[in-house]
């Protein structure tokens, strides 16, 4: 990368390839030759950036001119402008949506001003299919150092003292488990790594492996190296391609650079790793499923003790982490525990990666220390609701999560907080909703998604779920009734009580916390049949305003089920007896006569 | 399994065989086999359940369970061009639902089915992880975003 003057940097991450990013890489790449300055700019194709919202993006460096939705016909004013006649093109710069200010550097953006980036620090800033990047940031210089300078007990030691913990939802400490693997004595033993990421709305873990997915290889080995094992195995979702591919490429150059398979830097430690690949089950992303799935069975989890950590895949010892976690070892190793516990708040160290969706501006992947706030994330960061809506919940955790509100606003965020408020941390899918939202449909949405991703082992979550659901199901149909609300919250509390595994004893939170804090909306739907947000349609009722009916008959004709009576040329009424609240009438009034309560 | 009974081509069925055995048949491979196997035929009927049962020494009735444990696998064909709607939460609060809505309608079909002339099939996903696009939706490889009601159609006229 030094060779060159300038570099373009081009998000390669699937949000923005799938806005056809690749075709603007050629076009640049096109561009430079015709200019005689391939030999002068690189372009490089990076993993995400983070702000997918406004992909395309394209970066320019050294300058860090952020250029957002990007098109391929762009390409030539940026080649023309931008790097030969150095005027920065205007319209594609970042505008603040608040101060309508465009943004020259992609540092003075609030995107990125409050986030800290330890597990993406080089997501969008190297080329991940190529080592030489990675290695020029630090890449497997922690390894180095391990097996060189530190006895494995030693490294065990400082991952423990830096209070890491797990990053995939259940915040174990990571140093702990590691321990556990290490001291059992076995022939064999397993590194696993977690890239079953199943919650929805949650890409982060996607992100690392797409933009540095040698931090994971890395970091695997360093965990071989401490639990004395040789094999480490990347369980990873087949929907996720680019990650697999980029994945591969990169086991495939560290085994090339000797920094995976035998004598590794000739220490004499052997190390290698093996892709299995996930089929979409939810449920697999229970270490204990996991393991199952791996050993080509169904993913259903069983009890524990035994912990994989003593007896895991083929019965064998074995460390599962998740993406993110290994993604934070090596700057641990290489900066140091203090460093690492110095960030975040007293029992959550370090950051977390959230993956900001829903209703607010900036979608897209935030890392910040444990600690800031909901609403740094959302209203500093996320750039707030969009179209000026008003916020009215967010959903952290996944489907298995709470849902927050505004009196949540300014709770610093870790792994105790949130689960204090009724929610969780989950892999840090943050979800956030406007007022336009009915909470008790979400809340049934979250719920249908357990429902389907149960694995149906054990009855409370097979069985109990399913009923919840049925009687959320009841009450956006206007049938509740206020006794619905006591089985709901009881049958919510045996189902957290006595399932058999994360999935189960998570899965009615967002019934439970929707009910803690939006229990005006319940009410509403079981006592006056009426959903305040206006989203479920059995509880609306259209009419016709008699003022503005002409009387042309349209709205009658356009009924598919003839609820709608009238002569011509006099108002026309509808039978809500009849009436399917298919909209149709309302879309094809011209005279805005129809309105829906 | 089924009561109709599929004839599978046989370089298909000797291909399968050949995957298989890159395996070492171990039974442990079996997900990988099927990911396999459903990449040859895109589906995995019982016939090709059968195939894997035999070369792997697993009992039929396990493979089945696999197969219908886990939610990329399908034993029914899809269409030429499967559409799939993402239904992540990123996607359902900006509107997914209205967009599936508008796919079922036009292609007057359920999610999971074909279209009589083979054309299209409709499903449902849980995340792409191209939440800054949602509403999302996916055709064979392809990637629409911010998909709206109104812009199905055009969708559609693209494969048509």
């Amino acid at each position: 990368m030094v060779t060159q003057k300038m570099n373009i940097m081009v998000c390669g991450g699937t949000g923005c390839k799938s806005s056809n990013s690749e075709l603007i890489v050629t076009e640049l790449r096109r561009e430079l030759q015709e200019n005689g300055l391939a030999d002068e700019v690189q372009v490089v194709q990076t993993g995400c950036f983070g702000f997918c919202e406004k992909g395309p993006v394209v970066k320019i460096l050294p300058d860090n001119t952020f250029y957002v939705t990007v098109t391929p016909e762009d390409a030539h004013e940026i080649i023309a402008e931008h790097i030969i006649k150095g005027r920065k093109v205007h319209r594609l710069l970042f505008k603040d949506p608040v101060t309508e200010e465009y943004i020259n550097d992609s540092k003075g953006m609030n995107f990125y001003k409050k986030q800290l980036r330890i597990a993406l620090r080089n997501c969008g800033f190297i080329n991940p299919e190529n080592i030489d990047e990675a290695i020029a940031r630090d890449g497997y210089a922690a390894l180095a150092k391990c097996l060189t300078e530190y006895t494995p007990a030693e490294v065990v030691d400082i991952i423990k003292k830096s209070g890491l913990r797990g990053r995939g939802g259940g915040g174990f400490p990571t140093g702990l488990k590691w321990e556990i693997t290490a001291k059992v004595k076995a022939d064999q033993k397993y590194v696993i790594c977690n890239a079953d990421e199943g919650d929805p709305g949650a890409f982060m873990d996607r992100s690392i492996l797409e933009g540095d997915p040698h931090s994971v290889i890395e970091a695997m080995a360093i965990n071989g190296y401490c639990t004395g094992s040789n094999k480490g195995l990347v369980y990873i979702r087949a929907e996720y391609p680019l990650a697999i591919e980029r994945l591969k490429i990169a086991i495939n150059q560290a085994h090339e650079s000797g920094l995976l398979g035998k004598d590794i830097l000739g220490t004499g430690f052997d190390f290698d790793i093996e892709l299995r690949y996930g089929a979409g089950a939810f449920v697999c992303g229970e270490e204990t499923a996991l393991i199952h799935s791996m050993e080509g069975k169904r993913g259903e989890p069983t009890f524990k003790p035994p912990f994989p950590s003593e007896e895991g895949y083929l019965g064998k010892p074995s460390n599962v982490n998740n993406v993110e976690t290994y993604a934070n070892i090596s700057p641990i190793i290489l900066k140091g525990s203090d460093w690492f516990s110095s960030i975040g708040t007293e029992k959550s160290k370090g950051t977390k990666v959230f993956a900001l969706a829903g209703n607010v501006n900036n979608v897209g992947l935030v890392e910040v220390p444990m600690g800031t706030t909901l609403r740094e994330v959302i209203f500093e960061i996320g750039g707030g609701i969009r179209n000026g809506k008003k916020f009215k919940a967010v959903q952290t955790g996944g489907p298995s999560g709470g849902c927050l509100t505004v009196k949540h606003l300014d709770l610093p965020i870790d792994y105790d907080n949130l689960i204090a408020s009724g929610s969780m941390m989950g892999s840090g899918g943050m979800i956030v909703v406007d007022e336009d939202t009915c909470m008790v449909s979400l809340a049934k949405f979250y719920l249908d998604f357990t429902v389907e991703e149960s694995c149906g082992k054990c009855s409370p979550c097979r069985i109990g779920n399913k009923r919840m659901s049925e009687i959320l199901e009841t009450i956006t149909k206007g049938k509740g009734t206020p006794e619905d609300l006591d089985r709901l919250r009881n049958l919510g509390e045996v189902i957290k009580d006595t399932s058999l595994c994360g999935l189960g004893q998570t899965s009615p939170n967002p019934v439970l916390s929707t009910m803690a804090n939006f229990m005006n909306e319940y009410e509403a739907h079981v006592i006056d049949h009426k959903c305040p947000a206006g989203k479920c349609r059995d509880l609306m009722t259209y009419r016709i305003e008699a003022e503005n009916c002409v009387g042309c008959t349209a709205c009658a004709r356009v009924c598919p089920v003839s609820a709608i009576s009238g002569e011509r040329k006099e108002v026309h009424t509808i039978d809500t007896s009849i009436c399917i609240k298919c909209g149709a009438c309302m879309e094809k009034c011209k005279f805005n006569a129809v309105f829906v309560s | 399994m089924s009561s109709i009974q599929i004839e599978l081509h046989e370089n298909q069925v000797k291909e399968l065989v050949e995957v298989c055995r890159s395996f070492n048949n171990d039974p442990i491979e079996l997900i990988n086999v099927l990911h396999k196997a459903q990449g040859i035929f895109g589906y995995l009927p019982a016939e090709v359940q059968e195939i894997v049962s035999r070369e792997l020494n697993v009992p039929v009735a396990k493979v089945y369970g696999v197969v219908t444990f886990y939610s990329f696998f399908t034993m029914l064909p899809k269409g030429q061009n499967p559409i799939s709607i993402c239904l992540g939460t990123a996607c359902y609060v900006r509107g997914a639902e209205k967009v599936l809505d508008e796919f079922k309608k036009k292609l007057k079909i359920a999610v999971g089915e074909t279209t009589p002339d083979g054309k299209f099939s409709l499903n449902c996903l849980r995340c792409v992880g191209a939440c800054g696009l949602a509403p999302v939706v996916m055709v064979g490889d392809r990637t629409f975003g911010r998909v709206s009601p109104d812009g199905v159609q055009q969708i559609l006229d693209e494969y048509v």
